[in-house]
């Protein structure tokens, strides 16, 4: 089956903690046309608060004059692809970050579980960074019929 | 805007914090400093962390459980999740905290 583009939004935030909760139920909500389990949605709901909070904390470091960018595209095949993007500080390391425990954060009471989570909570998930660019997260949920 | 709220009580050196609604990184920051200020308060010797009408969780979930875990720990008592609905399971068992922080169910049906 060949997969076409059904619906997509763009949208974008101030890098502030109040937003967290904004941006998953945007997520979910625009995700519903597709008619997802409720496990399946708040799979979504987790995976993108990991990503938007990582932005925040960690990209921008918690400087909330930063943007976050989400992208999220509905296919027909009932394939998600949601990206999510910040322009703060990068990870110099890609491959470490993503371990599971790893945190450059541990005062801040951080267990280094957030990528571990988009990960499974997903079916794929890919990150890209450049230091002082910043940092996107492609993360794919494929709906089941 | 907090999505989440705790209501304490304490009996027979058991403090129950049942927490209400969602938890991430912006709701847990105000949570965090006041369940620790009842905790000291109590000094309590057995801490229940009372999950069952929490509706949503993510890695800072963890993050409080496993900061007040060592924390209680620290003085000598211990730290116990009650009622993790399905969501917040998965998320625990992924990051192994339920091999360290046992998990109890007690739904209370006959005393509520
Ligand atoms: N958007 C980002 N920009 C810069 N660094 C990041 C970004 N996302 C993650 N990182 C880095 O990767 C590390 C691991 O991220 P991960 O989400 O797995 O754990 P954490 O955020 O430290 O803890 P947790 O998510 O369990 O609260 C972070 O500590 C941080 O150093
Ligand atoms: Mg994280």
């Amino acid at each position: 089956m060949k997969k076409k583009l059904v619906n997509q939004t763009d949208f974008s935030f101030l890098a502030r903690s109040v937003n967290e909760s904004f941006a998953r139920y945007a997520v979910a909500s625009f995700c519903t046309q597709l008619d997802p389990t409720l496990d399946e949605l708040s799979d979504l709901r987790t995976a993108v608060s990991e990503a938007v909070t990582n932005a925040i904390i960690h990209g921008y470091r918690g400087q909330s004059h930063g943007t976050v960018y989400i992208t999220v595209k509905l296919f027909s095949d009932r394939s998600i692809i949601i990206r999510i993007r910040d322009k703060g500080c990068g990870i110099p390391d890609i491959r470490r970050a993503m371990t599971p425990l790893f945190t450059t954060d541990p005062d801040g009471e951080r267990g280094g579980m957030g990528f571990s989570i988009m990960e499974s909570f997903t079916d794929d998930l890919t990150v890209r960074s450049f230091i002082g660019k910043g940092t996107t997260v492609i993360m794919e949920k494929r709906l089941s019929n | 805007m907090n999505v989440l709220t705790a209501i304490y009580n304490y009996s027979d050196g058991i403090l129950t914090v049942k927490l209400n609604g969602e938890i991430d990184h912006h709701s847990v920051r105000d949570i965090r400093v006041e369940i620790d200020r009842q905790i000291c308060f109590y000094r309590a010797r057995e801490v229940l962390l009372d999950l069952e009408a929490v509706s949503f969780m993510d890695s800072s979930g963890l993050g409080l459980i496993l900061g007040r875990y060592t924390r209680v720990k620290e003085n000598g008592g211990t730290l116990k999740v009650q009622n993790p609905g399905a969501a917040a399971q998965r998320v625990l068992r992924l990051a192994g905290t339920d091999k360290i922080i046992p998990v109890v169910f007690n739904r209370d049906e006959h005393n509520s």
